[in-house]
């Protein structure tokens, strides 16, 4: 073990994927050489370290770049491409949704995507054309696998299985934990496994699910709650599709209380799939009725505190908790 | 250098394009007959010289990219027209399991990879193909399909772009028909010539006549081996005419009948059996018709006799590891 942070985490698996398979390639926007040296940076060195043949700097060419991994991975290749911002997944969509998602599936299952498509996501104050959380349009096409790590180990762990997975494969990154958050992270080829979320914390009384940065923010309103009395249970999805439900459902049936967060604003939001899943799995249970807590329906706004202002606080989710509890 | 162009290859060149007319002569019967062909039926009538021609001149190695409009490439790819019918039928034992029909056909056991109906994304996923054979370092080249009409969709040109930045071995054929669903070439393209753009992309740009098999071999022969000596992309404008309607439903009110006539005057077929025949080459055309309508007539045989797939067969091929099945 050593402490890495999320942007070493990923650049690790990087490496070893590399050095793993002679088919393994990376391609994007600056992913070699980089406006940016922050050497928190996932792809910081990589183009030194293996060469221009295997590190693709890439034309400003969304779609491009993802057609480039759809018609590589079909001959074989195992592309790792980049989008350099969530919001400009729109211009590589059609190549992801109707084509890496949809033609094995077209051909009767001769035709297979072995390839993953990282998005750099989050919000840096750059208003809503570089910051927008899609990843419920991502999560209702049949034919993708959708990962949304939190923690330095389960990106690297989540990416390797991503590049090794026989589909294609999203993992969202969120740019603000490349570099704040620092953990423990195991040495060589350690997968996380797709579809298994991990219990971030344990808890008696309410059930919190949540992915990505949200799940630090949960763990904040936690430790205010613990003060109070109140022991909330977080569960860090890790993969939003393959969906661990047994775990989710588990934890509700513990609890009887359930609340999802996400950065995402809330309408259609991931967590309105999450609800539906426990409503109808487990209605006669709970001993409220679910709460989400979610952006506002807005664009991400620019000026910092209007910025702060979308972003679910560690204090609306305490809030929503101590509700929930005390009217139940 | 200049291929031979021997009598084994043209009489295959014919043979192509005589199976290519009659195979799609009996889907637009078919398409006529209540509920024998689900969904929209689209041919290549009039294009076949550009199928032959193209993928004649390729090698086993070499990859298509195709789009909707891709039986003629399948078939002188040597795709079984057995399992082509009974894809086009949606039949079980139809070359993608029925999943495809005829619009989004895949063999790539014979490198017929990948089939897109978004007009123009083929551009992009041939792209793609063809830098894998650039990384391996094979001495392969891509060819990708495409028409007129495609041009004017932003991913043609982003494919074309990279392509070109990478010198990766692309062969970007535009079967240039006139059409784009009812508009007409004025109404979509500005330029008479797609392949002007070509030198935009610092790629050579020919133009030659669709209609001509031999010259549609000839120039994608020799651009190919130009993509596989590691010269980069080009680009191949073959000039014809879309001779049905966008589909088979498509009744083509829109078209000018002197145009379409003076095309049919220019048919691909017609002009090559006439030229092989001044050449002493072919003493009947008979013979190659009648075999191709026995093929055609074997190939619905086996479609006709194939049950349609289980309904719940529809939850199956979506993922190579399944959901909820991880290891």
């Amino acid at each position: 073990m050593t402490v890495k942070s999320v942007g070493q985490a990923i650049a690790e698996a990087l490496s070893l994927a590399l050095e793993m398979d002679e088919g393994v390639f990376l391609a994007g926007e600056g992913i070699g050489t980089s406006i940016n040296i922050n050497p928190h940076l996932p792809t910081y060195q990589l183009l030194e370290r293996f060469g221009a043949r295997r590190v693709r700097d890439t034309p400003v060419s969304e779609a491009a770049i993802a057609g480039l991994a759809v018609g590589a991975s079909c001959m074989g290749l195992k592309p790792v491409v980049e989008i350099m911002y969530f919001p400009f997944f729109t211009l590589a969509s059609d190549m992801i949704i109707n084509h890496a998602a949809k033609l094995r599936y077209l051909s009767g299952g001769l035709s297979s995507f072995p390839l993953t498509v990282r998005i750099k996501s989050g919000l840096f104050s750059a208003g809503c054309q570089h910051s927008h959380y899609l990843e419920s349009w991502l999560t209702h096409v049949p034919g993708l696998k959708v990962v949304y790590p939190s923690n330095p180990a389960d990106a690297k762990g989540l990416l390797l299985s991503a590049v090794f997975d026989p589909d294609p494969v999203v993992i969202i990154e969120e740019m603000p934990l490349y570099w704040s958050i620092h953990d423990e992270v195991p040495e060589g080829d350690v997968r996380v496994p797709l579809g298994q979320a991990r219990l971030a914390r344990q808890g008696r009384d309410v059930t919190l699910v949540t992915y990505g940065g949200a799940v630090h923010v949960a763990l904040q309103a936690a430790d205010v709650l613990a003060e109070e009395g109140i022991a909330l249970e977080v569960i860090d999805l890790r993969s939003l599709l393959p969906l661990d439900t047994a775990t989710v459902l588990a934890s509700v049936r513990k609890t009887g209380r359930f609340v999802t967060l996400h950065d995402a604003t809330r309408f259609c939001g991931f967590g309105a799939e999450l609800v539906a899943t426990v409503a109808e799995a487990c209605h006669g249970e709970l001993k409220a009725p679910p709460r989400r807590v979610a952006a506002p329906d807005i664009p991400v706004p620019f000026t910092p505190p209007q910025e702060d202002f979308y972003r679910p606080s560690a204090e609306t989710v305490a809030a929503t908790v101590r509700e929930l509890v005390r009217t139940s | 250098m200049q291929p031979q162009l021997d009598r084994h290859l043209r009489f295959t060149l014919l043979s192509d394009m005589v199976l290519i007319r009659a195979f799609e002569d009996r889907i637009s019967e078919l398409s006529r007959e209540r509920g024998r062909l689900p969904g929209m039926q689209i041919t290549c009538h009039g294009q076949e010289a550009i199928a032959a021609g193209v993928v004649r001149a390729m090698i086993e190695q070499d990859v298509i990219v195709t789009n909707h409009r891709s039986h003629g490439h399948m078939l002188a790819r040597g795709v079984d027209p057995k399992t082509l019918m009974a894809e086009v039928m949606g039949k079980r034992d139809g070359l993608n399991r029925g999943k495809s029909g005829t619009l989004h056909l895949a063999d790539p056991g014979r490198n017929v990879l990948m089939t897109s109906t978004v007009v123009g994304a083929a551009p992009l996923l041939g792209m793609g193909a063809a830098f894998a054979q650039n990384y391996r370092q094979e001495q392969a080249a891509t060819c990708v399909f495409f028409g007129d009409g495609a041009a004017a969709e932003g991913s043609v040109h982003e494919a074309m772009n990279m392509a070109a930045v990478w010198k990766l071995p692309v062969l970007f054929v535009c079967e240039s028909n006139r059409w784009a669903g009812a508009q007409g070439h004025d109404e979509h393209c500005p330029i008479e010539r797609v392949a002007d753009r070509a030198p935009g992309y610092a790629m050579p740009g020919v133009v030659v006549d669709g209609n001509d098999v031999e010259a549609v071999y000839l120039a994608a022969h020799r651009l190919l081996e130009a993509c596989r000596a590691g010269k980069g992309p080009a680009f191949l404008e073959c000039l014809t005419y879309r001779m049905h309607g966008h589909g088979e439903m498509d009744v083509q009110h829109y078209v000018d009948k002197d145009e379409l006539a003076a095309w049919g005057r220019r048919d691909p077929i017609e002009l090559y059996i006439e030229i092989l025949q001044a050449e002493g080459l072919l003493d009947s055309r008979d013979a190659v018709e009648q075999q191709a309508v026995q093929t055609v007539d074997a190939a619905v045989a086996f479609a006709d006799a194939s049950p349609y797939p289980p309904p719940e067969e529809a939850l199956e091929h979506i993922y190579v590891q399944p959901i909820g099945q991880e290891g």
